[in-house]
C-alpha cells in the first residue's frame, strides 16, 4: 500500500501532465480550477490519467458530481441548498467544504477540488 | 462544408486504431503564403503545424466516432501534447496513426504518431514527425448540460464519403 506522500506525488505528476502546470504549483491546498486553471474537459482528462496511473476505475460523477449542481432540488438561485450540501458531503467525503459552505455559489464549486481532496479520493480507491 | 485535412483512411480497427494519409501538394493555396517570398528570402512552403494537428484530430476523431457507430457528436476538446521535429513540404506524404487510450460516455483520449514519407529516397520509409495526444468530448454528454442540435453536424456526408471512398463503410 503506497503512503499518502507517494500517492500525492503521483497525483501531482498526473496534474502536471494534464494541466501543463509546474511541479511547485501543485500544492496540497491548491484548487484545480482556481489555482491550477482546470476547465471541464480537464476533469475527464484527469480521471483518465488517474485510472491509468493507479490502475483504478473511476466514475467521473464520483469525483466531480456535476449532476448534483444541475439538479433543481439541490440548487436554487445559483446557490446550493441545505439538502444539496448534505448530498455533496455524502458524495465527496474527502472534499473540504469549509470555504464553499460560506457562500455556496455554484460558480465557486471548483474550490472544493483541492489536490489534497483528489489524493484522498485516490487513496480511498486503492 | 468542412475542410478535410486527410486524403484517405488506410487502416481502421474499431475503437482501437485509425491510420490516415495526406499528400501535401503545392496546389494548396495556403502553402504559397506559408511562407511567402519576402525581403528575408525566397518562398519556403511548409505545411503548417496547426494543420498537422487538424489532420490528427480528423483521424482520431473518426476513430472515436466510429467506435460508437457515429451516434455521438465528437468534438476536439483538448490538445494534451503536440511535438514536431521536422518541417513538411510539398511532395511529401503525412501518415497519421491514432490509437485509443480511453473512451467512455463523456469522451475519449487518444495518442497519435505523425510520420512522413519523403519519396525522394524511392522507398516508403516513414520518418518521425511528432506526437499529438488529444481529448475529445461527446458534446451531448457535456458537464454543463448544454443542448446542441439533434443532427450530427460533426460527421457530415463529407466524412462519410471519405470513409466510403477509403473502403471502410
Amino acid at each position: 500500500m503506497p503512503t499518502h506522500e507517494e500517492v500525492f506525488e503521483q497525483v501531482r505528476e498526473v496534474l502536471v501532465d494534464a494541466l501543463g502546470v509546474d511541479d511547485d504549483e501543485v500544492t496540497a491546498d491548491a484548487t484545480l480550477t482556481g489555482d491550477l486553471g482546470a476547465e471541464s474537459i480537464d476533469f475527464l482528462d484527469i480521471v483518465f490519467r488517474l485510472e491509468k496511473a493507479f490502475s483504478i476505475k473511476i466514475n467521473q460523477e464520483e469525483l466531480f458530481p456535476q449532476n448534483v449542481l444541475q439538479d433543481e432540488q439541490y440548487v436554487q438561485d445559483g446557490k446550493v441548498t441545505d439538502k444539496g450540501m448534505e448530498e455533496l458531503r455524502k458524495r465527496l467525503p474527502h472534499a473540504n467544504f469549509d470555504k464553499f459552505d460560506a457562500d455556496r455559489d455554484v460558480n465557486n464549486f471548483g474550490e472544493v477540488f483541492t489536490v489534497e481532496a483528489v489524493t484522498k479520493f485516490v487513496e480511498s480507491k486503492l | 462544408m468542412r475542410w478535410i485535412w486527410i486524403d484517405r483512411i488506410v487502416e481502421l480497427e474499431k475503437g482501437v486504431r485509425c491510420v490516415a494519409i495526406k499528400n501535401v501538394s503545392l496546389a494548396e493555396e495556403h502553402l504559397h503564403d506559408h511562407f511567402a517570398k519576402d525581403d528575408r528570402g525566397p518562398a519556403t512552403p511548409i505545411h503548417p503545424a496547426s494543420l498537422i494537428i487538424e489532420g490528427m484530430a480528423q483521424t482520431a476523431g473518426i476513430m472515436v466516432g466510429h467506435a460508437r457507430d457515429f451516434a455521438e457528436k465528437v468534438i476536439l476538446a483538448k490538445i494534451g501534447k503536440a511535438t514536431f521535429e521536422r518541417d513538411i513540404v510539398p511532395g511529401q506524404t503525412l501518415v497519421f496513426s491514432a490509437t485509443m487510450d480511453r473512451i467512455d460516455e463523456a469522451g475519449a483520449s487518444t495518442s497519435g504518431v505523425v510520420e512522413v514519407i519523403d519519396h525522394t529516397s524511392g522507398s516508403n520509409e516513414r520518418l518521425p514527425v511528432g506526437n499529438i495526444d488529444l481529448m475529445f468530448s461527446h458534446i451531448d454528454k457535456n458537464m454543463r448540460g448544454l443542448a446542441f442540435p439533434e443532427h450530427n453536424f460533426v460527421f457530415t456526408d463529407q466524412f462519410m464519403d471519405l470513409m466510403r471512398n477509403s473502403g471502410f463503410a
